[in-house]
């Protein structure tokens, strides 16, 4: 697209007005595309700020709909969009703010299988997401695929920001080891100040252009914290990790991973998985193996249960019985994937995993006290 | 004994409350820091796994040594987007 002698350029006047972007800037935006993973709290302000920009094509990637709790920060969406796709109505709002550029609407869900694909078609992604496992993918098809990723991700009042370049850092360096299931909550759980997402995503899409334009010292190897309750900033820095599976000196991960850590998600060959609602009448006949920690089992045990934490489990496992079934379970589910491995390579044969763990099933109300 | 200072974010902030200033014996890593907040706190537990830390505000391992005056920060994975 050129924009020169365009009657349309009247709308870039105040970006032709810095030096930095001008004339040449602005038609380097309107040439240039951006992928924006989730139309959510971060992907609202990001989309709209990058369509008002002038970025000739924006990608909008997520598969859920509007839900009304969204509204209290999405600012894309109206109370008339709930139940309506969310990738639709965002690619509806972006062309009603500037019918000079393209939108892509991708109704679907960002993973391993679509990801190098997708991301191959754009020149800089914007993570969006509020997935571990969609974090991890984004990160690892953008290094693949040399395209530079803006990332954010917020909690509360608390917004962490970075850019990830294809000659690392990436995600991976920064945070190896996703956190254990359950224990970092997203806004649907853990609750967000409506206008954080806001100024973190504002931050990103700041990013994205800078990027674009090549102009500006780059968030690259520096985290911006935002603290919204303290009304302060703060900058950590961090440097590509050569231990890194995928940018490391001697990586090992070469196609995009949508599971956090090859333990975290897959079965178990061997294990029966036990859905929480199903413990109690599988407890008739078996024995619940609880393998936290004894700070933890200190706080409460299920009647019946046999304690053995899971960082002993190797020493004390001849005090179990390869007769008896067990149900093993710790508080979300990652230790006992561990623990009922190696009971099974022991030579366990009647092992069962209780799935999400004890907090899932006291999430049930079936009268076992957790906090 | 270094006294270092410690900033935590999100959900380690709220669980550490006001703890600001730890004492430390002579020659401790980021990572005894760690495990003496452990020991006072048992929930940060379920946070070992994703936490990263930073020294002065430079990322760095839990092997790193600490010094006095350091400023040592927590800083979880953030689940929001």
């Amino acid at each position: 697209m050129t924009l020169a002698g365009s009657r349309d350029l009247r709308r870039y006047s105040r970006h032709l007005l810095i030096p930095e972007i001008g004339l040449a800037g602005q038609e380097r935006l309107a040439s240039s595309r951006a992928l924006v993973i989730g139309a959510g709290g971060l992907g609202a302000p990001v989309l709209a700020y990058l369509a008002a920009a002038g970025v000739g094509r924006i990608g909008v990637i997520d598969d859920d709909v509007v839900d009304e709790s969204n509204l209290q920060r999405q600012i894309l969406f109206e109370n008339a969009d709930i139940g309506r796709p969310k990738a639709e109505v965002s690619a509806e709002r972006l062309h009603a703010l500037n019918p000079q550029i393209a939108v892509d609407a991708l109704q679907l869900r960002f993973d391993a299988r679509n990801a190098r694909e997708l991301v191959r078609l754009y020149d800089v992604v914007i993570d969006c997401s509020d997935r571990f496992t969609t974090r991890y993918c984004a990160s690892d098809a953008c290094s693949l695929e040399g395209k530079i990723e803006i990332f954010a991700a917020i909690f509360r009042f608390d917004g962490q920001v970075t850019r990830f370049d294809p000659t690392g850092p990436c995600y991976r360096c920064l945070f190896p080891h996703a956190p254990e299931p359950g224990s970092v909550p997203t806004c649907a759980e853990g609750g967000v100040l409506g206008v954080l997402p806001g100024i973190v995503g504002a931050w990103q899409a700041s990013e994205a252009l800078k990027a674009l334009l090549q102009i500006g010292d780059p968030l690259r190897g520096r985290l911006l914290l935002v603290d919204a309750l303290a009304a302060r900033t703060r900058e950590v820095r961090f440097e590509r990790d050569p231990e890194c599976v995928r940018c490391g000196d001697r990586p090992t991960l070469f196609e995009p991973v949508d599971a956090p850590d090859e333990d975290s998600t897959a079965s178990i060959p061997d294990v029966a998985e036990i859905a929480p609602e199903e413990l109690d009448a599988i407890l008739r006949e078996a024995v619940l193996l609880d393998v936290r920690e004894p700070h933890e089992a200190a706080l409460g045990l299920i009647p019946g249960a046999v304690h053995l934490p899971a960082s002993e489990l190797e020493a004390r496992m001849h005090e179990l019985d390869t007769a008896k079934r067990y149900v093993v379970a710790c508080r979300v589910g990652v230790r006992s994937r561990w623990a009922v491995a190696r009971l099974r390579d022991a030579g366990f044969k009647r092992l069962a995993h209780l799935q999400g763990g004890l907090l899932r099933y006291a999430a049930l109300d079936a009268g076992f006290e957790f906090f | 004994m270094p006294v270092v200072r410690l900033v935590a974010f999100a959900r380690l902030r709220e669980l550490l409350g006001d703890r600001r200033d730890i004492v430390l014996a002579d020659g401790a890593s980021v990572g005894d820091l760690w495990e003496a907040l452990v020991r006072e706190e048992p929930r940060l537990t379920e946070f070992a796994r994703g936490t990263r830390f930073a020294r002065n505000n430079r990322l760095c391992s839990a092997e790193a040594l600490v010094c006095e005056g350091d400023e040592i920060a927590l800083l979880p994975p953030f689940g929001g987007g």
